[in-house]
C-alpha cells in the first residue's frame, strides 16, 4: 500500500461542492469558536449566570417570593457589622487552613507510600479512595456516631485503654468540635490528594532517581532535589481545587453540628444557608455566600501566578 | 387508563357541576361520585416525614385512595425530612413551580407571606364547625385577618420521664418548680442518670425546651409593641446563671451537641433520666416492649410518664408549635386544593390520621380535644391540654419574621450555650440582645 492514493488531489472529488457551514468551518477561528461553544454554553449556565443572580440578589433585599428593590452595599454592610458573619469568617480560614495543611502531608505521604511496589497494590489504592467515593453525608453521619457524646466508638475505646477517665465531649466543646469537623475533612480529602499526588508522582522518570543514587544521593536528598521540584506543579494545582473546595464546604458540618454549638463550627456556606434558606433572607444568603469570592479569588490569583512562576522556571 | 365515552362524561361532569354549584363539598361527598376536574386533576401534598411512621402510612394507603373516591382527586403524598422542607419551599417559590399544598413547621408559613393563597374560607369554615383554632395556631397561620394557611395538628413538648429513677431520687411526682426540679436532678447525676436536654443548633428539641425556659422565669425577646427588645432584663440574666447551674449539676453535658433524635436515644439507652420531647420516645418504647427494658427487666414503657416543664415566677409554658399547609399562589390547581383541604379535615377523614397518631399531635381545632383518642393511653393525656398552655416565639411581640430570623439564627438557645461554656451570663444576655436589636431594627 502507498501513501499516494490518500494524498491525491482527487480524494476530495468524492464532495465537489461544500456547505456553507463547512466552508465556515474551515476557517479556524469559526471552528475554535464552535469547539468552545459546549464548554462556553455549560460555563454560561451552570457558573456565570448564577454568579451573577447572585450579585444581583447581594444588591438588593430580596426575600424568598419578594424580588426586592436596589438597596445598594446595605447588605454588605449590615454582615460586615455582624458578629456571627465575623465567627464564620473566622472559623472557615481555620478550617481550611489546617485543613489544608494536614491533607497535603498526609496525601503526599500516603502517595509515597502507594508509589511502591507490594502485593495487592492495585487493591490498596482503589481501597484508598473510598472515603472520596462514599457520599459526603453518609460517611458524615457514621462520623457523627462516632463522635456522639452518650455512645461514642473512639471514647469507648480511649477509656478501654484507660487512657481517659471521662469522656470527651468531642462535638459539644467549642475548640473540639472545631477540631473534630477538620479531622472529618482530612479523612475526607486525604484520598483526593494521595491518589491526585500519586500520579504525579508517576510522571516522574526513575532514571532520574537511579541518576541521583548514583551520585549518591540518600531517600531524603533524592526526595528534596529531584521529586518534589518536578511534584510541586500538580501539588499547587491539587491544592488550588481543594481550598475552593473546603472553603465553601457545606454538608460535612451541616450534618455534624449544624454550626452549632454557639456557632463554633459556623462556616461561611452554613451561615450563607441559614440566613438565605432558613430565614428567607435570600438577598443576605447571597451576600454572604458572596463574601467568599474576594478572599478566593485572592487565593487563586496568587497560586496560579506562583504556578505560572514554578512552570516558566 | 379507563377509556371515558362522550356519555359519561356528560353524566359525571353534569352531576360534578350540579354539586360543586349547589352545595359544594358536602353535595359533592353526598353525590358519591367525583367532581369533573376530579378527571385529571391531581394535587401535590408536600410534608415532613412524621415521628410516628405508622401516620403516613395512613395517609398513602387509606386517605390518598379516599381522595381519588371521594373528590376524584389524584393524591401524590412526599415525605421528606424535616430540615429539608424549607430548601424545598424556597427552590419552589423562586421557580415557581412544585408542591401545591406545602405542610409547614411552627413559624415558617410566616415566612412566605407573599407566596401563598388568602385560604380565609376553608380555615373559617373548618374553625367554625369545630369549635374554633387555638389562638398559637390562628396566629401562626393569619397575616392580620388573612389566613395564609390551614392549621392541620398542634405538636408540642413535654418532658418524658422514668418514673422509677425520679422516685429513687426523692420525687414522688415530677418536680413543679425550677428549684425542685434542680434538687431532684443533682441526685439523679449523682446516681449515673442525668436530666437530659440540647443546647446544639436543632430545629425542635433546642428551642423547644430554652423558649419556655426563658419564659418561666419571666423574660422575654420583645415587648408587646413587637418593636422594642426587651431581652436584657433581670429575669433573663437570673435564668441563664440558673441554667448553667442546671446543666454543671443536673443534666447530661453531653447535650451541647445533641439533635432531635439524641435526647430519644439517650432516654430508650438508659442514659438520662428525663428529656423535654415530644411523645416519640414513648410510642417507640410502647412499639417494642421487649426491646427497651428498664435494669430490672422490664418494659421500659411502663416506666414513662409525660410532665409540664416546670414552672418560675413567669409561669409555666410549651412552645406552640403547629403544622400548618399552605396553598402555594403558583399551583393551577388551587380549586382543587382547596376542595382537598375541606375534605381532609372533615371528622371521618382526619380522625383516621389523628387516630393513628396516639397522641403525638393534639388537633388544631379545640374539638378535637374530645376525640376518643385520649381515653386509649392515659401516658399520652397531658398532650391534649399542650396547645392551652402554648406561646409562640417573639413573644410578647407576634411571630413574624423577626422572630423567626432569632430561632434559625439560634440566638436564644445560643445565649444559654454560651453561658454554659463559659462567658458570664450578663455577657451571653447583653451578646443575644445585641443580635436582637440587628434584626429588629
Amino acid at each position: 500500500m502507498t501513501f499516494t492514493t490518500v494524498a491525491t488531489p482527487t480524494a476530495y472529488a468524492g464532495s465537489p461542492r461544500r456547505g456553507p457551514v463547512t466552508r465556515l468551518l474551515e476557517d479556524e477561528r469559526w471552528l475554535a469558536l464552535v469547539l468552545l461553544l459546549p464548554t462556553i454554553v455549560l460555563l454560561g449556565l451552570f457558573i456565570a449566570y448564577p454568579f451573577y443572580k447572585g450579585v444581583e440578589l447581594s444588591v438588593t433585599d430580596a426575600k424568598v417570593g419578594v424580588p426586592g428593590k436596589f438597596v445598594g452595599l446595605q447588605n454588605f454592610e449590615q454582615i460586615w457589622n455582624d458578629g456571627i458573619f465575623h465567627v464564620a469568617v473566622w472559623n472557615t480560614c481555620v478550617y481550611t487552613a489546617v485543613a489544608t495543611v494536614f491533607k497535603l502531608a498526609l496525601g503526599l505521604w500516603l502517595a509515597l507510600l502507594l508509589n511502591n511496589n507490594f502485593k495487592g497494590k492495585a487493591f490498596t489504592r482503589a481501597f484508598i479512595l473510598l472515603p472520596f467515593i462514599i457520599p459526603t453525608v453518609l460517611s458524615t453521619l457514621a462520623w457523627k456516631w462516632m463522635f456522639d457524646p452518650t455512645f461514642s466508638v473512639i471514647n469507648w475505646m480511649l477509656y478501654q485503654l484507660g487512657i481517659i477517665h471521662s469522656r470527651i465531649n468531642w462535638l459539644g466543646d467549642p475548640n473540639l468540635a472545631l477540631i473534630s469537623v477538620i479531622i472529618v475533612n482530612i479523612w475526607r480529602g486525604v484520598p483526593f490528594y494521595a491518589i491526585s499526588l500519586l500520579a504525579g508522582l508517576q510522571t516522574i522518570s526513575p532514571e532520574l532517581h537511579e541518576a541521583a543514587a548514583i551520585d549518591g544521593a540518600r531517600a531524603w536528598q533524592r526526595f528534596r532535589h529531584v521529586t518534589w521540584p518536578l511534584l510541586l506543579p500538580v501539588t499547587l494545582v491539587i491544592v488550588l481545587f481543594s481550598v475552593i473546595q473546603t472553603f465553601a464546604d457545606f454538608q460535612l458540618v451541616y450534618v455534624l453540628t449544624g454550626g452549632g454549638p454557639a456557632n463554633a463550627t459556623q462556616l461561611f456556606a452554613t451561615y450563607a444557608y441559614q440566613i438565605g434558606i432558613g430565614t428567607g433572607l435570600l438577598s443576605q444568603g447571597a451576600t454572604i455566600s458572596l463574601a467568599v469570592f474576594p478572599v478566593l479569588l485572592l487565593v487563586v490569583i496568587v497560586q496560579l501566578l506562583y504556578i505560572r512562576r514554578v512552570e516558566t522556571h | 387508563m379507563a377509556r371515558i365515552d362522550r356519555r359519561r362524561l356528560l353524566r359525571v361532569s353534569g352531576a360534578g357541576a350540579i354539586a360543586a354549584s349547589t352545595g359544594g363539598i358536602a353535595a359533592i361527598l353526598a353525590s358519591g361520585r367525583a367532581p369533573a376536574y376530579g378527571q385529571t386533576t391531581s394535587i401535590h401534598w408536600l410534608r415532613w416525614a412524621d415521628f410516628v411512621p405508622a401516620s403516613d402510612k395512613v395517609l398513602k394507603d387509606q386517605i390518598a385512595p379516599q381522595c381519588q373516591r371521594a373528590l376524584g382527586i389524584k393524591l401524590n403524598i412526599e415525605m421528606i425530612n424535616a430540615n429539608d422542607l424549607q430548601a424545598r419551599v424556597t427552590a419552589a417559590i423562586q421557580s415557581g413551580t412544585g408542591p401545591d399544598v406545602i405542610m409547614l413547621l411552627g413559624t415558617w408559613p410566616q415566612l412566605y407571606v407573599d407566596s401563598v393563597v388568602d385560604v380565609s374560607d376553608v380555615a373559617e369554615e373548618i374553625g367554625k364547625a369545630q369549635g374554633g383554632y387555638y389562638d398559637t395556631q390562628r396566629i401562626l397561620a393569619t397575616v392580620g385577618k388573612k389566613w395564609i394557611g390551614v392549621p392541620w395538628a398542634v405538636g408540642g413538648g413535654l418532658v418524658t420521664y422514668r418514673k422509677s429513677w425520679l422516685a429513687e431520687a426523692g420525687a414522688e411526682k415530677f418536680p413543679e418548680t425550677w428549684d425542685e426540679f434542680r434538687a431532684i436532678g443533682k441526685k439523679l447525676k449523682a446516681a449515673g442518670r442525668p436530666y437530659g436536654q440540647t443546647a446544639g443548633h436543632t430545629f425542635g428539641d433546642a428551642p423547644g425546651w430554652w423558649y419556655p425556659y426563658l419564659w418561666s422565669w419571666g423574660g422575654k425577646e420583645v415587648a408587646e409593641d413587637g418593636k422594642t427588645v426587651v431581652l436584657n432584663s433581670k429575669e433573663t440574666i437570673e435564668s441563664v446563671k440558673f441554667a448553667v447551674l442546671l446543666w454543671k449539676e443536673t443534666m447530661d453535658e453531653g447535650g451541647l451537641a445533641w439533635d432531635d433524635s439524641s435526647n430519644n436515644r439517650a432516654f430508650l439507652s438508659g442514659s438520662i433520666s428525663a428529656t423535654n420531647n415530644g411523645a416519640s420516645i414513648y410510642l417507640e418504647a410502647k412499639k417494642k416492649p421487649d426491646a427497651y427494658l428498664t435494669e430490672s427487666g422490664k418494659p421500659m414503657k411502663d416506666d414513662i410518664f409525660h410532665a409540664k416543664i416546670p414552672k418560675g415566677s413567669g409561669g409555666q409554658f410549651n412552645l406552640g408549635g403547629g403544622f400548618t399547609d399552605i396553598l402555594m399562589g403558583y399551583s393551577k390547581n388551587q380549586k382543587a386544593a382547596k376542595d382537598f383541604l375541606r375534605w381532609v379535615h372533615t371528622k371521618p377523614v382526619f380522625e383516621q390520621w389523628f387516630t393513628s397518631q396516639q397522641g403525638y399531635t393534639s388537633g388544631a381545632t379545640i374539638a378535637w380535644e374530645e376525640d376518643p383518642v385520649w381515653d386509649v393511653d392515659p401516658v399520652l393525656r397531658p398532650f391534649r391540654d399542650l396547645p392551652r398552655t402554648g406561646r409562640l416565639v417573639g413573644y410578647a411581640g407576634p411571630p413574624d419574621r423577626n422572630a423567626a430570623e432569632v430561632v434559625t439564627k439560634y440566638i436564644i438557645v445560643d445565649m444559654y450555650a454560651k453561658a454554659i461554656q463559659g462567658m458570664a451570663a450578663e455577657d451571653a444576655v447583653k451578646w443575644a440582645h445585641g443580635e436582637l436589636l440587628k434584626i429588629y431594627a
